[in-house]
């Protein structure tokens, strides 16, 4: 029996919807129950705004599909309104990646980008080596693969900061008509009332610690789409939740996702050193031999020089502080030689896929697509996943534009996006996966055994081979308990000049949430990091996190308990991957908050 | 009442700084621009005011380069009915206009205008002048009401009543108008921009006036000030522990020669 005041609001929401009161009813459900607390104060009423594609995330991806669709629009004469919303400050804010960039896609998606002055990609990339770290004083010249070489006749690879690249685009899309928010964060997904993806839900801004609203709460927004594109890169958190209610994973008899976490700095070096172009990857130290390490240094423009260290976080021993890796690479003098005597610029981190076609889930669901590496694109041995990305957002958008304004197309309701993955299996995206699937499973062997894999499939195999390896159980599993873990490894102290301490680098990334806001990091079942984590592995989200942001302190009758500091994280959702009791639920904070990387 | 609010561009408040290598400046690590808080407090204020009904309209202005336009619109979503921006200065964030320059502009624009307040930020946070509002205020011969915590003032009123924070606790001041008042942090605390507020401030023009029509020259806004240099303070040295009350007596007498 429906009382009689929730009666009303029914017939209020079925008169408004155009739905049978039934279904309106459940619709209200939640929201009736919250608000019959009459101690709460009254919610302002969500404004409700209506676009043919939204897309979440403005990296790579979301806006190649962005720009996309407008200039399929261009030169087919139509319309479709396009709103990308970021969670960063600026568009570019939360881009990490190393980078040298394939600009196969970015040559489909603006063919005339060479002739823009304003463009950042101008660096060439020239200089490859490859080197094997062989302990913390030695190291190796290794043969560079031909897949990873920069050079050739038909290569065009850039070094380029990611973050400097995304805002050019989002100048182009800007031009375009697209209309880019940053600032606003995604934090639900709306579902209609048949269970397709209608939008999303923006966050609210001004509800303090204990979840009251503070005198300056401002209510998000609801943006509703006939399309959707989740473009939130790795682990993204909606994307997390729209593939477990469709079963993406299942649809496609896919793998769980593999990953890793990677570290970086960019530096601003004497003239004497740089070298622009030049591109160096090392694998070995201070990765163990079960440890998929590696790291990179690459020179960009303004001598300045990026370099960071890969981790893959399937690693088993629970004593890795990853960054104190990092830390521990710089200092090897193979890598030490390109940053000596200059300044650390900015320090930032954020997590990667690793696992490949294995890993790819369906990549449409009713009402919306994933695009980029919220899907996992990532080209592991040539370590290049911006490429795909674009080239994911630039057939998304297609297909979203064709089934838009397709001649017989209804004019509302969802819209079937099953073109973009038939599209995307044809293209040289899966061609490329394909061929590449099986190297870095066969590292779960060992580094040695990897290599020669490595070496196999890149001369001879080239994905031929009818065998697809399987990446196992998911990486939070991989954790061994400290009883059966190999010893702590040694960090040094940092020195001030080439390793640094970690408030240091977070003051670097210059990370900033607001701290009177409710924890982004939900952390569920609580006790257990006190029972399980701490005595079993050791706390390792006390290592693994590049932000420090977990810790335990001891209370005044010495009991140990975990202190989330919410304000210090990078965005990175290495916690969301890692956590061996799956206890951590990564989402987003207040929009405008995180890191501020500019040359990243 | 029309309501003048002075906006400035600066380096975010969050962004960490280094004192540049040649000693001649600051410079931040990473390139982050916003609005400046005091900026953002005071139109806060003028909002406010807005809304209650005491001001008519509300204009943001802002005097530099190019690129302090992305603020005004900033302004323009939290409120501002209007927006300008006079185009001055360099295009490098490094050399901000300085606060006689912007106090004559906007002693022009507020007599064009016909102002019946002036609303400023009490200091920028890149140069810590805390000069543009006395300086405004001096050359156009009002009133003036800084560091202001609170603000009074009703529909029609002809005087303000501002509460400020001096250095000796809270001073209560009446001001006919029109004025000027500098915000400082308790005024208020300023609102989050909404996402449908600024889409609506993204179509919205921002008008654009140059010296000339103030009457004014780019000598009359050039800087006054040069900086020679600019150095980080020396750094702190250890403590030393003593042993008694005597042997501190005894080394602040002898050592540190303060006794």
């Amino acid at each position: 029996m429906i009382p009689a005041w929730l009666a009303s609001r029914t017939a209020v929401a079925a008169r408004s919807k155009g739905l049978p009161a039934l279904t309106a009813w459940r619709l209200l459900r939640t929201s009736a129950w919250a608000s019959a607390d009459a101690s709460a104060p009254p919610q302002p009423s969500r404004e409700q705004m209506n676009y043919d594609v939204l897309v979440v995330g403005a990296g790579p991806a979301g806006l190649s599909a962005a720009i996309r669709i407008k200039t399929q629009c261009q030169s087919a004469g139509k319309d479709v309104s396009v709103c990308v919303i970021e969670k960063g400050a600026e568009v570019g804010s939360h881009t990490l990646s190393g980078n040298v960039l394939e600009t196969r896609a970015l040559d489909e998606l603006l063919p005339g980008w060479k002739e823009d002055a304003d463009c950042p990609i101008k660096v060439l990339a020239s200089r490859d080596s490859t080197l094997l770290l062989g302990g913390p004083s030695w190291s190796l010249r290794l043969p560079t693969p031909p897949s990873m070489s920069n050079r050739g006749k038909n290569k065009s690879n850039y070094v380029v900061s990611l973050s400097e690249v995304t805002r050019w685009m989002a100048r182009r899309a800007e031009a375009l008509g697209v209309e880019i928010y940053p600032g606003f964060a995604a934090k639900k997904v709306l579902y209609g009332w048949d269970g397709h993806v209608e939008g999303v839900a923006t966050n609210d801004f001004g509800i303090s610690r204990d979840g009251r609203p503070k005198p300056n709460f401002a209510p998000g927004v609801d943006l509703r789409a006939r399309v959707t594109l989740l473009a939130e890169g790795c682990r993204g958190s909606l994307s997390e939740e729209v593939m477990s209610r469709f079963g993406l994973r299942q649809a496609a008899r896919a793998e769980p996702q593999t990953y890793a976490l990677g570290i970086k700095e960019v530096w601003q070096v004497p003239e004497s050193q740089h070298k622009p172009g030049t591109v160096v990857h090392t694998i070995g130290f201070p990765a163990s031999y079960d440890t998929y390490g590696g790291g990179f240094i690459y020179h960009m423009s303004d001598r300045r020089v990026a370099l960071g260290y890969v981790i893959g976080l399937d690693y088993s021993n629970p004593h890795i502080n990853t960054f104190q890796e990092f830390q521990r690479w710089k200092s090897h003098p193979a890598v030490r030689s390109h940053i000596d005597g200059g300044t650390c610029l900015q320090y930032g981190a954020r997590t990667l896929n690793e696992g490949g076609l294995q890993s790819i889930p369906r990549l449409s669901f009713p009402g919306g697509a994933l695009v980029g590496c919220s899907a996992g694109f990532l080209n592991v041995p040539k370590i290049k996943g911006t490429h795909t990305a674009m080239m994911s957002g630039l057939a998304a958008g297609e297909a979203a534009f064709r089934a838009l304004t397709a001649d017989k197309a209804p004019d509302k309701g969802p819209v079937d996006m099953s073109n973009y993955e038939e599209a995307l299996k044809r293209s040289w995206l899966w061609d490329e996966l394909t061929a590449v699937r099986n190297v870095r499973p066969a590292f779960r062997w060992g580094l040695l055994p990897g290599l020669i894999y490595a070496a196999l499939s890149e001369y001879l195999l080239r994905g031929r081979e009818p065998w697809t390896l399987t990446h196992g159980r998911p990486d939070r599993e991989r954790l061994r308990p400290l009883a059966e873990a190999p010893p702590a490894p040694a960090y040094p102290k940092p020195d001030g000049a080439i390793t640094f301490d970690l408030p240091t680098s977070i003051y670097r990334s210059g990370t900033n949430h607001e701290h009177d806001q409710p924890s982004h990091l939900l952390v569920s079942n609580p006790g257990e990091f006190e029972r399980s984590n701490l005595p079993h592995y050791g706390g390792p989200e006390t290592k693994y996190c590049p932000a420090g942001v977990y810790e335990y302190r001891t209370d005044e009758y010495g009991r140990s308990k975990l202190h989330v500091n919410a304000q210090n994280c990078l965005h990175c959702k290495a916690c969301d991957i890692k956590d061996p009791g799956a206890n951590i639920r990564w989402t987003v904070p207040e929009g405008g908050q995180g890191p501020s990387y500019t040359a990243m | 009442m029309k309501v003048l609010v002075a906006i400035k561009r600066v380096i975010d408040y969050a962004v960490p700084v280094r004192v540049k290598p040649d000693k001649s400046g600051v410079e931040a690590l990473i390139p982050k621009l916003s609005m400046n808080p005091f900026c953002e407090i005071a139109l806060e204020e003028a909002v406010r005011l807005k809304e209650k009904g005491v001001a008519a309209e509300v204009v943001a202005v802002s005097l530099g380069p190019q690129h302090f336009q992305e603020t005004l619109r900033t302004a323009l979503a939290m409120g501002a009915d209007r927006a300008i921006h006079v185009a001055a200065g360099s295009g490098s964030v490094s050399e901000p206009p300085q606060p006689l320059g912007v106090a004559r502009v906007l002693a022009a624009l507020a007599a064009r205008e016909g102002a019946g307040l002036v609303l400023l930020g009490k200091q920028a946070i890149d140069d810590d002048c805390n000069q543009t509002g006395q300086m405004l205020a001096g050359l156009l011969g009002w009133p003036q009401a800084t560091f202001a915590s609170k603000l009074e003032a009703a529909k029609g009123d002809l005087r303000v009543r501002v509460t400020r924070e001096v250095d000796g606790g809270l001073e209560v001041l009446s001001l006919p108008l029109p004025a000027v008042i500098t915000a400082d942090l308790r005024l208020n605390t300023p609102r989050f921009v909404t996402l449908p507020s600024m889409m609506r401030a993204k179509k919205r023009p921002i008008e654009s006036a140059s010296l000339e029509q103030f009457g004014l020259a780019a000598a009359d806004v050039a800087p006054q000030l040069t900086t020679l240099s600019v150095e980080e303070p020396p750094g702190r040295q250890a403590g030393t522990r003593v042993g008694s009350a005597v042997e501190l007596v005894r080394r602040l007498r002898e050592e540190a020669r303060v006794l």
